[in-house]
């Protein structure tokens, strides 16, 4: 008895030390994962100009980045991109969230001899490279007169392409018992009657994970942009005026000011990421869960 | 080998029986996608040559209203009485008509050579001088209104097929006796039985107009020589078949001497950064989930935070960080560990492993938020029995965790795999292919396949030899993924559950 006892006493000591070492490792994982992100926030309040110093913590501190960033009319007009792409986002993430729905539903739920052909299609066509046909895109827009514009180019496009990402909420539609479309058909429903009074009150976590996902991608979205976009700052979204504030010509004088927009942009998009995570787990998993 | 020979042999022998499966399947999957491909296109004429049968025992059975639609259409509904649906094909077949004739079949008829008339100074026999001739033919223009008369065709011909499959149908309503659907009826039944046929619409079209369209014309220019020295509008293009293959696949240029390499990369990078990324992913998920650790959630938050931040702000810092002169390296050189800076970005084996090492940064945190998840629903008294049985941490790791960690992320791990090979954020932002050098075109020691692309499409404007590398990464990406994916249980149940 007094053997067991002993054996238990020394596994538990053991568990401890070894908790400890833990503890201190993830404590050194999560300092290394959170300093870049502090080292920004305080470069953004950093006085002292310049892209590089010598010293991690700032001499003194300023809000003179953010109002000039934001306020003061320069070259680069922040707030002008905020705007563009807050507006890009808003259509496109209504545009995309009903094509999004409508495709997946379809996929999902109803049967029609096209079904199956459509969605290989549909994974033949993501293993292109994604860049590979935006010249081509370019040169259809400028055929359809639009290149003038080029934040109705984004948002047309980003609402067009969304129709292939279908495949998170195919997943969740997929989940949803059948038996609950078949007895409203028996009452006399229609298929569209199902859709917008059964199954989308049951879908509001796909539709939120939709939404925000469709919101956040203009925001985060670099190299389209940058093709359609062109020399014009004032028709920039952030992501294209943020890494063109990096440029060498730049860097010297806005690098503080690029701190202070990473900022502003980071925390309503790192929220809403926030937000996000909990369905974006479900649904990278869920597909899987029950195969 | 019988898998009871499996488990007698030592660990690191059944890692190598590991591995060597592992290229016998993709050797098996290259095999099947050879063999598979004739089979799909064999299908498809099969397809094809049952529609033809279709049509002609239908103008062998219709009566003689179906027969005249064949050439007007719309005419066995008009006929019948459904007048504006025989209306909208009557239409439909006017407008193709008239678009072809005024400009769809020399669209169409451009496709051939793709321009002949090349701007500049020609000898004009008339006049005995040279003369300069302003307008060119412009063969990249030839060729998108050849494939969007092409398109037009195709959805006509679809239209055509459906119209003969409508007047059939109200002829065979017609001698049932029953009554025939007005248009109404035909408006209501896109709400029900049709219904997929409303949803779908609209994304199909942007699809095909965004997706679809753009593609085909792409890899139409991977068998042309637009490249820098064929430039629109001053040169033309044509059709050179595959020799943009035989030259980016061969080793007798600078071309063909950069893909490899560059190949050789992208796949290291990909298999690098996705299984590193998940194996160290699923060890801090455990540590943190671990029993007896405290602030489990704010380690979580921590972590998760890191990610919150758009992906090409903290690329952008990050860059800054590991610069010749940023933190990093100033520290370093403060505390005197070393007497010069790092070459994080300007050596190549170094700029490898930083990104390697950045990409890190970024990818823990999801696959901890992934498998965190996961780690909750493995039941505890699986462990326990372990346990019990005395079965070492590491053993439960490899016996328990890891089989039911390997079971639901099999899929987000292909997914992985294939972003990583198209990943252009992580080198862009962080070097952007830099160290160049000499020996590569267009390209630098980090470049990936896909960024190599970019900078031949806006830098080089060699769009043809673009467009070859974007098929050639469409290949390697469908081979690594749609046989592995097709083969999953969530694609071949997919009702399992409904």
């Amino acid at each position: 008895m007094r053997e067991i006892r002993k054996h238990s006493y020394s596994y538990h000591r053991k568990q401890r030390t070894i908790n400890i070492v833990i503890q201190i490792v993830l404590l050194i994982l999560g300092l290394m994962w959170i300093l870049p992100l502090l080292w920004i926030i305080l470069t953004s309040f950093r006085a002292e100009p310049g892209s590089y110093t010598s010293y991690f913590w700032p001499k003194s501190f300023t809000l003179d980045n953010y109002s000039k960033l934001i306020l003061v009319d320069q070259q680069f007009k922040f707030t002008k991109w905020f705007i563009n792409t807050f507006i890009v986002a808003v259509v496109s993430c209504i545009g995309s969230t009903f094509i999004v729905l409508a495709v997946s539903y379809a996929l999902s739920r109803l049967r029609f001899k096209m079904r199956k052909p459509m969605m290989n299609i549909a994974l033949i066509l993501g293993m292109f490279p994604g860049f590979m046909s935006m010249v081509a895109i370019y040169y259809i827009l400028k055929g359809l007169g639009l290149t003038e514009n080029p934040l109705v180019c984004l948002t047309l496009v980003y609402i067009c392409g969304s129709g292939l990402t279908y495949y998170i909420a195919k997943g969740f539609f997929d989940t949803i018992p059948k038996s609950l479309d078949e007895s409203a058909y028996l009452d006399g429903a229609t298929r569209s009657q199902v859709f917008f009074r059964i199954t989308i009150p049951l879908s509001k976590p796909i539709i939120v994970y939709t939404v925000l996902t469709t919101f956040m991608a203009p925001w985060v979205d670099y190299i389209f942009p940058s093709m359609i976009c062109g020399a014009n700052y004032d028709s920039y979204t952030v992501a294209l005026g943020m890494f063109k504030m990096l440029e060498r010509e730049f860097i010297g004088t806005y690098y503080t000011q690029f701190a202070a927009a990473a900022v502003l942009v980071s925390i309503p998009i790192g929220a809403l990421f926030i937000v996000m995570q909990k369905y974006y787990v479900g649904g990278v998993t869920g597909g899987a869960v029950k195969g | 080998m019988t898998s009871l020979d499996f488990y007698a042999l030592p660990w690191y022998k059944k890692i190598l029986v590991k591995i060597a499966e592992f290229f016998v399947a993709i050797g098996k999957g290259v095999a099947n996608f050879v063999i598979g491909a004739p089979g799909a296109v064999w299908r498809f004429i099969k397809m094809i040559g049952r529609g033809l049968r279709w049509l002609g025992s239908t103008f062998v059975h219709g009566d003689a209203l179906t027969k005249l639609s064949y050439i007007i259409m719309g005419a066995g509904n008009l006929f019948r009485g459904q007048i504006i649906k025989g209306l909208i094909f009557l239409s439909a077949e006017v407008a193709y008509i008239g678009f072809m004739i005024d400009s769809g079949l020399g669209f169409i008829a451009g496709l051939r050579n793709l321009g002949t008339v090349q701007r500049g100074w020609y000898f004009d026999e008339t006049l005995g001088i040279d003369v300069m001739r302003e307008n060119g033919d412009n063969s990249m223009l030839i060729l998108l209104y050849g494939i969007f008369a092409l398109f037009v065709t195709l959805a006509f011909i679809f239209m055509w097929v459906h119209n003969i499959k409508s007047a059939y149908s109200a002829q065979q309503i017609k001698k049932s006796g029953r009554k025939l659907p007005g248009f109404v009826d035909d408006l209501k039944s896109l709400l029900d039985g049709q219904f997929h046929k409303t949803l779908l619409f609209i994304p199909v079209s942007g699809i095909v107009v965004f997706t679809i369209v753009p593609l085909v014309y792409m890899i139409s220019l991977a068998f042309t020589n637009y490249d820098k020295d064929h430039q629109v509008p001053a040169n033309l293009f044509t059709w050179i078949e595959f020799d943009n293959f035989k030259t980016i696949l061969g080793s007798n240029s600078t071309i063909g001497n950069t893909f490899w390499p560059v190949l050789g990369w992208t796949l290291v990078w990909a298999f690098l950064a996705t299984f590193l990324n998940y194996f160290l992913g699923i060890i801090l998920a455990m540590l943190i989930n671990k029993k007896g650790i405290k602030f489990k959630s704010f380690y979580r938050t921590l972590f998760v935070l890191a990610i919150a931040v758009p992906q090409f702000v903290s690329l952008l810092v990050m860059k800054n960080v590991f610069a010749e002169a940023g933190p990093v390296n100033v520290l370093l050189q403060e505390l005197g560990w070393i007497s010069s800076p790092l070459p994080f970005f300007t050596d190549p084996m170094w700029a490898r492993m930083t990104i390697i090492a950045v990409n890190l940064w970024i990818g823990i945190p999801y696959t901890m938020l992934i498998v965190s998840g996961i780690l909750m629903n493995i039941p505890d008294d699986l462990y326990e029995a372990a346990r019990i049985d005395g079965a070492s941490p590491f053993v439960m790791f490899r016996k328990i965790t890891m089989p039911y960690v390997l079971f639901v992320t099999t899929p987000y791990l292909i997914t992985q795999l294939v972003g990583n090979i198209n990943n252009f954020n992580v080198i862009y932002f962080l070097t952007g292919g830099t160290p160049a050098t000499l020996d590569y075109y267009q390209a630098g020691k980090t470049d990936l396949l896909v960024t190599w692309l970019y900078k031949l499409t806006v830098n080089s404007r060699d769009y043809s030899y673009a467009a070859t590398i974007g098929i050639l990464v469409f290949i390697i990406c469908s081979l690594l993924s749609l046989i592995t994916f097709r083969r999953s249980a969530s694609y071949k149940n997919e009702e399992a559950f409904q």
